[in-house]
């Protein structure tokens, strides 16, 4: 573990939409987690387990109305959560950025790049004209946009997908922060251009000692990008640990489940895909139980006497949240 | 046996201009030259990255658009001529499963309407009685409860609305099932159920498959025989493992470095073969080589002037690279050693025309000062 206290610390979060005449929406349920400084910490799970939500709560920009947030995540000592709009707006864009899956729409459509760029530049940095001119096209080059300077003039539909993200990442590091959130950026791209997107952000953990909270679905990008990982399933964190000792021997039945259920680019072809049955619309309350209950092969009477706890049944920090934890695969041992 | 043969099918949408919108000012090669065959009770994977033209293809195939030139010959008949009425008798046995389950069934019918309306119209089952039987086994098969019937698809998930898809093309006892990214919106546990039940059935129905789809993960796993599209032409085709095992087309090793691999040991030992730029547009596909603005082993001379065709090497295997043996036995290096990280990646000194991403076609006269893969390692 990371010497030096977490730079975002995340606890018990919680997230309910209360629409007029219809039931709540708990869609984040007491969530906790830290995330180190310099490092990439994931949050990973399939779609509606709360993801963005999350990281929509951490950078204050959910509705104010019919939204009830709770819970603390202390960023540098202070709670992001008890920060108001104007106190929210100047850590935006310096110290926390945040990119998204569609770039196109966190970019402005009807402003060139590279005024979207420079605005940036002078509202953070006081960079004005020419200086700011000069640094928005060095941003680009370095985020690997060629031809910056002619990028600049264009608008966000002249740039390809890749590109696009390219420009929102150079906008989001404008100001070196010291966390980046990054919500599904690849998941729209093509697998070629993920690989250069994905480098770009690994440089910039590297380079710039920056952290970043990597949000996605895919099991892939984790293990090749992430230091330590969340699993989220229905709006909780159901498996906590290091990369390795994750893949290595993954111990909540969904993550076991996730990963059996992947076809594999390095695996034979014809061995069969064992699919977790049901869909995420079989879950029940975390108050009743295991919400994972009604999809899990490993389901007892048990796991529906209240909400199971975060315990570490296997090895320290690698955190379970499940009453019949998976044996880790006999050769691998605890020890790992 | 091959049930389904395409010979140099090609499909261009003529891009139009003018205030009466009827000036041809150029086209969008969408699909431009495909030749190949899918044997039956097998499955053929199309794989290649967004807009290389891989719907365009399917779509052509059951000339749910036309083809501008070539022959699909479906068991000895050439759909590319045939009369429209015969067409659509022939589109029974050829069925298509798309990838957004949602977009392509109609909200307002229920479940066994939307699944009747496909037999009626090919005159299947005597009465409503009959069919209602057939759906309800169809049902079964796709792991499905009878209750569904009633239901509409908005009561479904995206899982369950996939396998409905499945079913409107089974309930006609196709031979030939084109699937374009039928897993692709799906979550990954539900796609596992999805690609195992589409297994299933091709064992029990006896059913061929053309699946279309980007993540060549999926397209391995099921795949008896793998085709590798770029820009609207197939750069290398191969039985699914000799592609694993021995990708010989420069886009095919970067596609395949690109896939990430659930497993942190495989991600930390594995090189990534970087692509400069993006895909050029279809509609002014560069010369020559259609690679060769990304290439990392692009040679000064063939690459940008003459187009490779697709070359049989034996064993099954085809590609469509000047120079794959010599990439093969190693005697040819990538341009730069693996591509440079991108941060620091300030190759091209960005003459406008030499932008790959800008889809416009690169000027030969830069051609020694723009490596593909950038700055000289
Ligand atoms: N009706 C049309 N008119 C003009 N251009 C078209 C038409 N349909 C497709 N295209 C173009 O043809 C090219 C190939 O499109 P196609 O949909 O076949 O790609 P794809 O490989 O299926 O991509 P994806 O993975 O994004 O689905 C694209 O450049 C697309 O914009
Ligand atoms: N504005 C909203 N109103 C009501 N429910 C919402 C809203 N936004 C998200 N949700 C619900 O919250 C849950 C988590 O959503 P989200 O965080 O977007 O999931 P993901 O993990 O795919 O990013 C889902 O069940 C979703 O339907
Ligand atoms: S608590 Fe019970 S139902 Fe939940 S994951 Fe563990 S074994 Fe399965
Ligand atoms: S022909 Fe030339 S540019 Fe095309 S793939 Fe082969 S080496 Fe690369
Ligand atoms: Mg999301
Ligand atoms: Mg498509």
């Amino acid at each position: 573990m990371s010497p030096q206290p977490p730079l975002l610390s995340v606890e018990d979060l919680t997230v309910t939409f209360t629409g007029r005449g219809r039931t709540d929406v708990r869609a984040v349920s007491g969530v906790s987690f830290d995330v180190a400084q310099g490092q990439v910490t994931g949050l990973v799970g399939e779609s509606g387990c709360g993801k963005s939500v999350t990281s929509l709560a951490l950078m204050g920009l959910l509705p104010k109305k019919g939204v009830t947030v709770g819970g603390h995540a202390y960023f540098d000592g202070t709670d992001l959560l008890g920060l108001g709009r104007e106190q929210l707006r100047d850590l935006r864009g310096s110290k926390l950025a945040m990119i998204f899956q569609d770039p196109l729409s966190s970019l402005n459509p009807v402003i060139p790049i590279g005024l979207q760029v420079t605005e940036i530049l002078t509202r953070h940095r006081g960079l004005r004209g020419d200086a700011a001119r000069k640094e928005a096209a060095l941003l680009l080059e370095r985020v690997g946009i060629p031809d910056p300077t002619r990028r600049l003039k264009e608008y966000p539909h002249q740039l390809s997908g890749g590109m696009r993200q390219r420009a929102l990442i150079a906008m989001a590091v404008a100001c070196a922060p010291r966390l980046l959130i990054a919500d599904e950026p690849t998941t729209a791209l093509d697998v070629t251009i993920q690989a250069q997107i994905l480098e770009l952000l690994k440089e910039l953990v590297d380079q710039q000692g920056t952290a970043l909270l990597m949000i996605t679905h895919d099991m892939g990008v984790v293990a090749g990008l992430c230091d330590r990982v969340n699993v989220l399933y229905a709006g909780k964190v159901v498996e906590a640990a290091e990369r390795k000792p994750l893949f290595a021997a993954p111990t909540h039945p969904y993550a076991h489940g996730l990963l059996g259920s992947i076809p594999r680019l390095d695996a034979p072809r014809g061995e069969p895909l064992n699919p977790i049955r049901g869909s995420i619309q079989d879950t029940i309350a975390w108050s009743e139980g295991c919400a994972f209950a009604p999809r899990c092969d490993f389901y007892s009477e048990r796991c529906l006497s209240g909400t199971p706890e975060l315990t570490e049944p296997h090895t320290a920090g690698h955190r379970v949240r499940c009453v019949h934890p998976v044996a880790p695969p006999s050769k691998e041992g605890a020890d790992r | 046996m091959s049930l389904l043969e395409l010979d140099d099918v090609k499909v261009h949408f003529p891009v139009k201009r003018g205030i009466l919108f009827d000036r041809t000012v150029g086209h969008v090669y969408a699909v431009d030259g495909v030749s190949l065959s899918v044997t039956a009770g097998q499955t053929y994977g199309l794989v290649g990255e967004s807009g290389c033209g891989k719907t365009t293809l399917g779509r052509a195939v059951l000339r749910l658009t036309d083809i501008t030139s070539g022959s699909v010959v479906f068991d000895g008949t050439d759909l590319a001529q045939l009369p429209e009425e015969e067409m659509r008798r022939a589109r029974r046995r050829l069925q298509m499963v798309f990838q957004d389950p949602l977009g392509s069934l109609n909200p307002r019918q229920n479940i066994e309407s939307i699944l009747a309306e496909g037999m009626a119209a090919h005159g299947i089952g005597a009465d409503r009685a009959e069919r209602r039987e057939r759906i309800k086994e169809i049902l079964t098969k796709v792991g499905l409860p009878h209750s569904a019937l009633s239901r509409y698809p908005h009561e479904f998930s995206g899982g369950q609305r996939q396998r409905i898809g499945i079913a409107r093309a089974l309930v006609l006892q196709p031979d030939v099932i084109i699937c374009d990214e039928p897993v692709s919106a799906l979550d990954v546990s539900i796609q596992a159920q999805v690609i195992n039940l589409l297994e299933e059935l091709q064992e029990s129905e006896g059913l061929t498959y053309l699946v279309i789809a980007h993540d060549l993960a999926v397209v391995r796993h099921i795949s008896d025989v793998i085709g590798v599209m770029y820009l609207g032409s197939l750069v290398e085709e191969a039985p699914s493992d000799a592609l694993y095992a021995e990708p010989r087309h420069p886009y095919t090793r970067a596609l395949m470095s690109a896939v990430p691999v659930p497993d942190p040991e495989v991600e930390d030992r594995r090189e990534r073969i970087l692509l400069r730029g993006d895909l050029p547009s279809p509609a002014s596909p560069p010369a020559g080589c259609r690679f060769h603005t990304r290439c990392p082993w692009r040679q000064p001379t063939r690459c940008d002037t003459e187009r490779p065709a697709l070359a049989d090497i034996g064993g099954g295997h085809r590609v469509a690279c000047h120079w794959a043996a010599e990439i093969a036995d190693g005697s040819l290096r990538p341009t730069s050693e693996l591509a440079p990280p991108v941060l620091v990646d300030t190759g091209t000194d960005g003459e406008p025309g030499t932008d790959p991403g800008a889809g416009e076609d690169t000027d030969p006269g830069t051609e020694r000062k723009e490596t593909a893969a950038g700055t000289p390692a």
